[in-house]
């Protein structure tokens, strides 16, 4: 009834597919870390010649000219951002302890759900309704408009993330913790500073991460500038906008420029992003592949 | 877990009553936001609606000179350019979540670093992929891809015209790599949801590791998979620095991938300052409403798909 | 080829007593379909088979009996190399199928599992395909094209596992909408149209209720005169109804094999008897 079987094998036409696969699999990892790698290499070799510290620092010069520094940009960057985070950080909070303890609220279903959407809003329409609120009311691109229009890119992932790690608080330490008598809004400040210290703390800095490098709201509401800031009502440099108007030129000094500037970029992004993955924990950081 | 269980004297309920109006007070802002924002959206396009009607979603023609404004142009260069994205970029996002949930199973290590390395991808800022895709991915595509394409194939409407690298093709491959992480991720955590008993019975009817995929882990999760492609759909219709970098930026409708187009989102990022006149800023707020129902509807779908699945198996997509 | 289900069990009830028993007292003249030598089986640092000598007759149905965590379901996995495609898991030892060592390195695992197929605890029918595509999934996998010959096996299969009454104008229907006892044939089915020579079979009953196991029960008795049939079962009542042997585990060691009336009513260890009278598991 039996063959022997060290004779009996798999047909050779289905090891060779299996084995194909394999390669396939696998080549399809690389080519899609191809781009990464790539993009890294480029921008370390095309910009790093580029980037010293009166380049950080500096203003920029003419097309023509070389010698030209991000300071603005960089400053720009700066002041923006962190407006955007002090914005978005009591609201984006707020609203995450909401969705994680009040979740039965039919607000907290609603605003829940308005927030994912939110999430997903193409960045440039964020954009038109900063310029149509902001903009024409004033009058005037400004590092307001520009910071506005961040913070609402933000407030959906310190949200989201908020709400994550609080819900990863089991109910019964609330109870514990109510059931020794201390109040309601005690209880909560407690776990929020104890356990969501690393959800919150990777919220907000994965929102930090994806505001520093958007570009498209800030076309419509900072406009840009060549000069350091004198007030939050004027136009305003931003990095990533420094970027895109010297990467488009003709100009060659000045793409080149934009090559130190993008390194500056993608350092801070990509040293942002590891610290959080690898500082605070990778249960966190998971979230954000979906952000 | 009710207010009323929350205290006895009168002064704890008020830290309760004011944690609970604070906090919700930051939820109600999140509503009104969206409220007004649609709102806004409305309002600003309402001169263009009023002027154009439905026939703005089909009109062709885009030129603000004239004063005649159709958004076609750009609803195909949206759609274009996102499904050459799910085309280029899903067979490797597949390729990526089989390999971190099938394959390497016992490699720890190798999986966390692969893992983490396309996460990175997302890191990258749109600019710079814009950036690095003008400057490096265009010539080679020009080069080595679409003269060679254009050269043998070029009767074939999709190869038609000489390619020069700002068109719909190249963005399409910006946008591959950039859905890719998104769309790696949601399907890695599918295939790791399918339960091991499938696998199982498939090997114990004699099969090999891709024939255990093939046929049993797969199909499983081919709605979920569905989903995460309807979302890597959602990152793409919304891009747009990346994408008005490389396409060419002309509102252009042509079948060939080497021909310059537009899109809804890059078409807003290039002309919104220069509209010199309320009916052209207002034709593109209505295009930001256009693109506005289009992320939105794309993403609710994503969402329900991937919810139907993975029901309580996951925190949050 | 319709038989009726009562005189089946007549005709067949009669024969298994009378064969068993005649073998029982010359237990070695059964052929041995597997012989396990010396088998251990761990997972990371845990050691779960300690080594393992058992000889499997050859188309009787042996069964695997023990306290929970005694390496029964381990065990039966090492049989068709299950156990090794858990990342951490490790597998010494000899299993001979017929004379050859199925860990060879010659020997390819795939067509093993071909000729040694696995039923499990919970019904794991695939949800995406037909009843018919779940029973020739098999087949088609060694690319068996014939329309005719899916049709005869398919066919032939669900009979054997006496489902085929029950699902023959529904082949077309989900493999998931049928009743868990249903699925559990289809299952068996399933398992049966590649034609294995062994059927492990790992507590296939205890998910469904009586007259679901009993039906499961009829399928092996009849099953046996063409297949080695090894089932881990908790359940004595069953193992003294279906099993010709029966083997007793502990902690990862055989305690006591031999023909299953000897087992239960002249334990030779006394583990043996503490197990069997309800003193432990």
């Amino acid at each position: 009834m039996t063959q022997s079987l060290a004779s009996m094998s798999t047909p050779r036409n289905r090891r060779l597919l299996d084995r194909l696969m394999n390669v396939l699999v696998g080549l399809a990892v690389v080519l899609a870390l191809v781009p990464l790698v790539l993009i890294v290499a480029d921008v370390v070799v095309q910009g790093a010649s580029v980037v010293n510290l009166s380049f950080l620092t500096g203003l920029p010069k003419p097309p023509n000219v070389p010698g030209g520094g991000i300071g603005p940009a960089v400053e720009g960057s700066a002041i923006m951002v962190g407006v955007a985070t002090l914005i978005s950080v009591p609201v984006g909070v707020g609203a995450g302890i909401f969705f994680s303890e009040w979740p039965e609220s039919r607000l907290s279903f609603i605003s829940s759900f308005t927030n994912d959407v939110l999430a997903e809003f193409p960045s440039i329409v964020i954009g038109i309704f900063v310029y149509v609120v902001v903009v024409l009311t004033t009058h005037t691109f400004s590092a307001l408009a520009g910071a506005l229009a961040l913070a609402i890119i933000m407030i959906p992932i310190v949200a989201r993330t908020t709400e994550e790690s609080l819900k990863i608080v089991p109910t019964t330490l609330r109870e514990a913790s109510m059931a020794l008598g201390i109040s309601r809004w005690k209880t909560v400040i407690r776990i929020v500073i104890s356990t969501g210290k690393n959800g919150l703390a990777t919220g907000i800095l994965l929102a930090v991460a994806r505001a520093t490098g958007e570009t498209a709201p800030l076309l419509l509401t900072a406009l840009g500038s060549s000069f350091f800031l004198t007030g939050l009502s004027q136009p305003t440099a931003a990095l990533p906008l420094l970027i895109f108007t010297y990467a488009t030129s003709p100009y060659k000094i000045w793409q080149q420029e934009a090559w130190g500037a993008a390194l500056v970029l993608v350092v801070f992004m990509l040293a942002l992003n590891l610290f959080v993955k690898l500082v605070i924990g990778r249960k966190f950081s998971e979230i954000r592949a979906e952000i | 877990m009710s207010d009323s269980q929350s205290s006895r004297a009168g002064f704890k309920l008020k830290g309760d009553t004011l944690l609970k109006g604070t906090v919700g007070a930051a939820a109600l802002a999140i509503v009104a936001l969206i409220v007004a924002l649609a709102y806004e959206l409305y309002r600003g396009s309402a001169q263009s609606i009023f002027q154009f009607g439905l026939p703005f979603l089909v009109g062709r023609v885009w030129d603000p000179v004239h004063q005649i404004f159709g958004a076609l142009p750009f609803i195909y260069g949206t759609v274009f350019t996102s499904v050459l994205a799910l085309l280029f970029g899903l067979p490797i996002s597949l390729g990526i979540a089989i390999f971190l949930s099938e394959k390497a199973k016992s490699r720890r290590t190798m999986k966390y670093v692969i893992g983490t390395l396309v996460e990175l991808l997302a890191a990258v800022p749109s600019v710079i992929y814009g950036f690095w895709g003008l400057f490096f991915l265009k010539p080679l595509l020009v080069t080595y891809i679409e003269t060679p394409l254009h050269a043998n194939l070029g009767f074939i409407p999709l190869f038609a015209g000489t390619p020069f690298g700002l068109d719909f093709f190249t963005a399409g491959v910006i946008l591959a790599t950039m859905i890719i992480p998104t769309v790696s991720a949601v399907s890695r955590d599918i295939l790791n949801a399918v339960p091991n008993s499938q696998r199982e019975a498939m090997y114990s009817l004699g099969a090999t590791n891709w024939e255990v995929i093939r046929g049993a882990v797969l199909p499983y999760a081919r709605s979920g998979i569905f989903g995460a492609t309807i979302l890597g759909l959602g990152r793409a219709v919304g891009e747009t620095m990346a994408v008005t970098m490389v396409i060419g930026n002309a509102p252009r409708i042509s079948a060939s991938l080497f021909s310059g187009g537009y899109t809804l989102a890059a078409v807003i990022a290039n002309e919104f300052t220069e509209a010199s006149y309320p009916l052209y800023l207002s034709a593109l707020i209505e295009i930001g409403l256009v693109l506005f129902f289009l992320a939105l509807a794309i993403n609710i779908f994503a969402r329900f798909l991937v919810w139907r699945i993975t029901r309580g198996t996951r925190t949050r997509v | 080829m319709e038989m009726e289900i009562g005189t089946h069990k007549e005709v067949d009830v009669a024969q298994p007593s009378v064969e068993t028993s005649e073998q029982a007292d010359a237990v070695p003249a059964t052929q041995t379909k597997l012989e396990v030598r010396k088998l251990k089986a761990s997972f990371g640092s845990n050691m779960i088979l300690k080594g393992v000598d058992l000889n499997i007759p050859d188309r009787r149905i042996t069964a695997i009996m023990g306290p929970s965590g005694c390496g029964k379901t381990t065990f039966i996995r090492c049989l068709n190399r299950l156990h090794e495609l858990t990342p951490g898991a490790k597998v010494e030892g000899e299993v001979m199928l017929d004379g050859t060592d199925i860990y060879s390195p010659r020997v390819d695992p795939v067509a093993i599992r071909r000729k040694i197929g696995m039923v499990f605890q919970k019904p794991n029918p695939f949800p995406t395909m037909t009843v018919y595509d779940n029973v020739a999934a098999g087949l088609k996998l060694a690319g068996e094209r014939n329309r005719k010959v899916l049709d005869e096996t398919v066919e032939r299969s669900l009979r054997l596992a006496f489902l085929w009454d029950e699902v023959k104008n529904e082949l077309k229907k989900s493999g998931s909408a049928l009743s868990g006892g249903q699925q559990q044939r289809l299952c068996i089915a399933r398992a049966l149209a590649v034609s294995p020579e062994v059927l492990l079979m790992d507590e296939p009953a205890s998910a469904l209720d009586p007259t679901a196991t009993a039906k499961i029960e009829e399928a092996m008795a009849r099953l046996k005169k063409d297949y080695t049939i090894v089932i881990v079962t908790h359940n004595m009542q069953q193992a003294a109804r279906v099993a010709d042997y029966t083997a007793f585990f502990y902690l990862g060691e055989l305690v006591e094999f031999g023909p299953t009336a000897d087992l239960f009513e002249k334990p030779k260890k006394e583990l043996t008897e503490r197990y069997i009278t309800g003193k432990f598991g």
